[in-house]
């Protein structure tokens, strides 16, 4: 799905249904520990989600503290609008 | 959305139990002016501010507030661990034990339970920015507190940190207000509220 080059609204979209994805198996996998699958299906999100919140920095700002790298010497983090003045970023 | 990291913001490694000395401590998790307290008092009060700027630092040193109140549990957790009920009784820690055993629970160090009504949101910018100096500079007053009752260095070192961040953000929430007024009427601050009035053109 990466492939596909997406717009903001898309790529926030998408990044929130694979945290969601995380979220919910981490929880799974606290009471299931060595089950395997259910850590390929982590690892596989969690990958994704990595390179997601990294593109999305890159083209929009930063969605969390470790991807928050200055760009072009702007401190977006808290000059951006935050999430529940409506804004996705 | 919140992640958490398995960490402690700065370490806790007590080595000696001191039932009597955590139950001072505690304080700081469910207390007046613990870190619990912080956490929400931030935390609740960013939806409104009326400036990105101080939203973020709401934002910041209330989740920092939560890895403060993580720090606190550490420290009562080490300094009751495995205690025998002798312990508990010749320490005095018998009557948060009968309710609570071990495990930790938000109450300030007379046994007064955690409450809201120990901070406020007030929905005005000069207000809850006044509130939140003063609330850093009563949690500096009572780490300072604390550290004249603690000898083991084990226990100090951490309530050290603590109580310096507790005057890095008073100084933050300083520049706070300082980003709110610099926005408002100069010769009169309180002319209106910029959280509720409209009045862009008051300058």
């Amino acid at each position: 799905m990466m492939n596909i080059p997406m717009n903001q609204q898309q790529l926030f979209t998408w990044i929130n249904e694979i945290s969601f994805a995380c979220n919910d198996i981490i929880l799974y996998l606290d009471t299931h520990p060595d089950d395997e699958e259910a850590m390929n299906y982590f690892n596989h999100y969690s990958e994704m989600r990595r390179k997601a919140l990294k593109t999305y920095e890159e083209h929009y700002g930063p969605l969390t503290i470790d991807t928050a790298a200055p760009v072009s010497g702007k401190w977006y983090w808290s000059t951006q609008k935050w999430p529940w003045e409506g804004g996705m970023c | 959305m919140w992640n958490y990291e398995k960490r402690l913001q700065y370490p806790v490694n007590i080595t000696q139990t001191n039932p009597q000395i955590a139950q001072v401590i505690i304080s700081q998790f469910g207390g007046p002016d613990g870190e619990l307290s912080a956490s929400m008092r931030y935390i609740s009060q960013r939806y409104t501010m009326s400036d990105k700027r101080v939203q973020g630092v709401l934002t910041d040193i209330g989740t920092e507030e939560l890895a403060h109140m993580e720090m606190i549990s550490a420290i009562v957790y080490q300094l009751t661990k495995n205690l025998s009920p002798e312990e508990i009784k010749a320490s005095g820690f018998d009557k948060y034990y009968v309710d609570h055993t071990l495990a930790l629970w938000p109450q300030a160090a007379g046994g007064i339970p955690f409450n809201a009504c120990e901070f406020q949101s007030k929905g005005d910018s000069i207000t809850d920015l006044f509130e939140d100096m003063a609330a850093e500079q009563k949690a500096r007053t009572t780490y300072e507190n604390i550290l004249r009752l603690v000898k083991d260095p084990e226990v100090a070192d951490p309530i050290r940190f603590l109580r310096e961040r507790e005057i890095v953000h008073f100084q933050r929430f300083g520049e706070s207000l300082r980003l709110i007024q610099d926005d408002l009427n100069s010769k009169n601050f309180y002319a209106f509220n910029p959280q509720f009035d409209k009045c862009p053109k008051c300058k």
